[in-house]
C-alpha cells in the first residue's frame, strides 16, 4: 500500500510540475530567439498561461474528494494537500508575473490597481483565501485548530468562486473555457451537496 | 545580450521598398503602377525618435479580429479562409451616390500614401505601423454626403462560413461589428482607409481588403474588412459600446487620464516587449496626435465623452 501511495503521489506531482517545465522550455526558446515561442507579448502570454493553470489545478484540488468516492482511492486523497499547495504556488507565480510584466514592480501602482480594478480586487481576495489555507496546511496547524481547521478550509469554496468571478470579469468575449470551468465547479458542488444530503437521511 | 533591440528603420528605407504593391487586380489595371505611393505632409505626423517600427512579423501575427477567434494568434491562423475578391461595399444613408460598389472602383485612381502611425489598443499595448492608406475624406466625398450627414458608420463583413469567430455559440457580440465617426473626425487629414502595410497589400488578418485607421483613437475604432458605409444624422452605436457602455465609449480617444475598468490607460506596452524588458512607456493624450486633433474636441468634457 505504501508503494501505491508513493506511485500515485509521484504521478500527480509530475502532472503538476509538467506545465512549469513546458513554460520553462518556452522561456528558454524565447531567450534564444525573442518572439519565437511566446509571441509579441511574452509577458501577457506568461500571465495568462499561469492564470489558466491556476484555475485548473484549483478545480482539480476541489475534485479530489468526490474522485476519491468515485474511484475508491485513498491514495488520491493523500495528494490533496500537495495539489492545493501547487494551486497556491501557481497563483503566486501568476501574481508575480503580473507584477513584473504589467506593473514593472511599481508598488504604488499596485495599490491603485487593487483598489480600482474590481477583477484584480477579486483575484487578490481569492489569493488571500488560498494564503490562509496554505499557511495552515501543516500537521501542526491542523492539530492546533482542531475542528476549526475543517471550517477554515471551507475557504476553498470562496477561493474558487472568487477566481471564477475574476475570470468572468476579465473575459471580454469567447467564453468557452470559462463555461467549462464554471460547469465543472457546479458539478462538484452538486456532488458535495448530494453526499451531504445523503448523510442527513 | 538577452534583450533585443528592434532595428531602427528609417522611414526612407521603408518607402523605397514599398513602391510595389502586390494586389493582383490593381496591378493588372495599372492603378498602382500609375499612382505609386506619395507622401503627404501627414505621413509621419507626431512620430518620435523612440518610435521604432514594429516588425512586420508581429504586426501580422498579433491581432484582435474576433471574427476569426479571440486569441491574438487566431486571425493569422484562420484569416486565410477569407475571400476578399470580389468585394462589394454597400453605401447608404444621407448621400447622393448610394448603392453597391466594387471595392476596386471606389479606390481606383485615389492617391495611396505611406503613413507611419502609432497604433494604441485599449488593452494597453501599442505598435508603430507603416500603413499604405488612402485619405478617408477623398473616399467619402465620392459619395457626396448631404447636409444631414453628421456621422458615418462602418460595418465589417458577416460571413460565418469563412469567419470561425462568428460561428461560436459563446460569443456575446452581435455581428456585424459596427463602428462610427463624426464627419469632422472622418474628414480629418490623419484619418485613412488602409489598403496595405509594409508596402504590400493588406493581409487578411489585418482587415483586408481595407480597414479604417484613426490613429488618435483606441484600436477598436479601426474597423476591419468593411462592407458597409452609411451616412447618418444620429450618432451610430458601436459594437463595444453596445456590449459594455460603461467601459467603451463612442469617441474612444486615447486618453491616459481616463482609466478603463480593466486597464490603466496611463501607460502602454510597446510591442515587441521581451522577457527582460516589458517596454512600458507613458501613454500620450490623443496617442501623441494632440497638436493635430485636439481642436476637434474643444469645449467637450473628454472624461464624460470617453
Ligand atoms: C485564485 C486566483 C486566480 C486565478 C485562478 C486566476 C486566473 C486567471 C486566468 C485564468 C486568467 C486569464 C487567462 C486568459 O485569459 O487566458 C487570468 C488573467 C489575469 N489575472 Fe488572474 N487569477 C487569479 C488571481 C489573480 C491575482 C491575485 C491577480 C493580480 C493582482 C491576477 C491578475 C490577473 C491579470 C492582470 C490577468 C490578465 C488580464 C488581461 O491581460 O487582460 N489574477 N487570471
Amino acid at each position: 500500500m505504501v508503494a501505491l501511495n508513493k506511485f500515485v503521489k509521484a504521478i500527480v506531482f509530475a502532472c503538476l510540475v509538467a506545465p512549469l517545465c513546458w513554460l520553462g522550455w518556452q522561456i528558454s526558446l524565447e531567450l534564444q530567439q525573442p518572439g519565437s515561442a511566446l509571441g509579441a507579448d511574452p509577458g501577457e502570454a506568461i500571465v495568462h498561461y499561469l492564470g489558466e493553470w491556476s484555475i485548473r489545478i484549483l478545480l482539480f484540488a476541489f475534485s479530489i474528494t468526490p474522485l476519491r468516492r468515485l474511484l475508491k482511492s485513498r491514495e488520491l486523497a493523500r495528494t490533496r494537500r500537495m495539489v492545493g499547495l501547487f494551486a497556491f504556488s501557481y497563483v503566486v507565480m501568476h501574481l508575480l508575473a503580473y507584477l513584473f510584466f504589467y506593473l514593472e514592480f511599481d508598488w504604488s501602482g499596485m495599490w491603485v490597481e487593487i483598489l480600482e480594478r474590481p477583477y484584480i480586487t477579486v483575484g487578490m481576495s481569492a489569493l488571500a483565501c488560498l494564503l490562509l489555507m496554505a499557511v495552515t496546511s501543516t500537521r501542526g496547524w491542523q492539530r492546533r485548530l482542531g475542528r476549526n481547521w475543517r471550517l477554515l478550509h471551507r475557504l476553498i469554496y470562496a477561493a474558487i468562486t472568487l477566481a471564477l468571478i475574476h475570470l468572468w470579469w476579465l473575459t471580454k468575449d469567447g467564453f468557452e473555457d470559462l463555461v467549462v470551468y464554471t460547469l465543472w465547479f457546479m458539478v462538484l458542488l452538486w456532488f458535495r451537496w448530494r453526499s451531504v444530503s445523503q448523510q442527513l437521511h | 545580450m538577452l534583450t533585443r533591440k528592434v532595428p531602427k528603420i528609417r522611414s526612407s528605407e521603408i518607402t523605397s521598398e514599398s513602391i510595389y504593391l502586390t494586389r493582383r487586380k490593381f496591378v493588372q489595371q495599372g492603378v498602382i503602377a500609375g499612382a505609386g505611393l506619395s507622401f503627404g505632409s501627414h505621413a509621419n505626423a507626431g512620430l518620435q525618435s523612440n518610435d521604432d517600427i514594429t516588425p512586420e512579423r508581429i504586426v501580422t501575427s498579433y491581432n484582435n479580429f474576433y471574427e476569426f477567434g479571440t486569441d491574438k494568434s487566431d486571425p493569422a491562423k484562420n484569416a486565410h479562409q477569407l475571400t476578399t475578391d470580389p468585394w462589394t461595399v454597400n453605401v447608404s444613408g444621407e448621400a447622393k451616390k448610394t448603392g453597391k460598389f466594387a471595392f476596386e472602383d471606389i479606390v481606383a485612381g485615389l492617391d495611396r500614401q505611406e503613413r507611419i502611425y502609432r497604433f494604441r489598443c485599449v488593452e494597453a499595448w501599442s505598435m508603430v505601423v507603416p500603413w499604405v492608406g488612402i485619405s478617408l475624406k477623398e473616399i467619402l466625398q465620392q459619395f457626396e454626403p448631404n447636409g444631414n450627414a453628421k456621422y458615418v458608420e462602418f460595418k465589417t463583413l458577416v460571413r460565418p462560413s469563412e469567419m470561425p469567430g462568428q460561428r461560436g455559440i459563446f460569443s456575446s457580440i452581435d455581428w456585424p461589428y459596427v463602428e462610427g465617426l463624426r464627419m469632422d473626425e472622418a474628414y480629418h487629414p490623419l484619418s485613412i482607409m488602409a489598403v496595405g502595410l509594409f508596402g504590400k497589400e493588406l493581409p487578411n488578418q489585418n482587415g483586408a481588403p481595407w480597414r479604417l485607421i484613426v490613429p488618435w483613437k483606441y484600436g477598436f475604432k479601426s474597423v476591419k474588412s468593411i462592407v458597409s458605409i452609411r451616412f447618418t444624422k444620429r450618432q451610430p452605436r458601436n459594437t463595444w459600446n453596445l456590449l459594455a457602455p460603461n467601459e467603451y465609449g463612442f469617441y474612444a480617444n486615447v486618453n491616459p487620464a481616463v482609466s478603463h475598468p480593466r486597464w490603466s490607460q496611463a501607460s502602454e506596452r510597446r510591442l515587441p516587449s521581451s522577457l527582460f524588458n516589458p517596454n512600458r512607456r507613458p501613454t500620450l493624450p490623443f496617442n501623441g496626435y494632440a497638436d493635430e486633433v485636439a481642436s476637434l474636441y474643444s469645449g467637450m468634457n473628454l472624461a464624460k465623452n470617453f
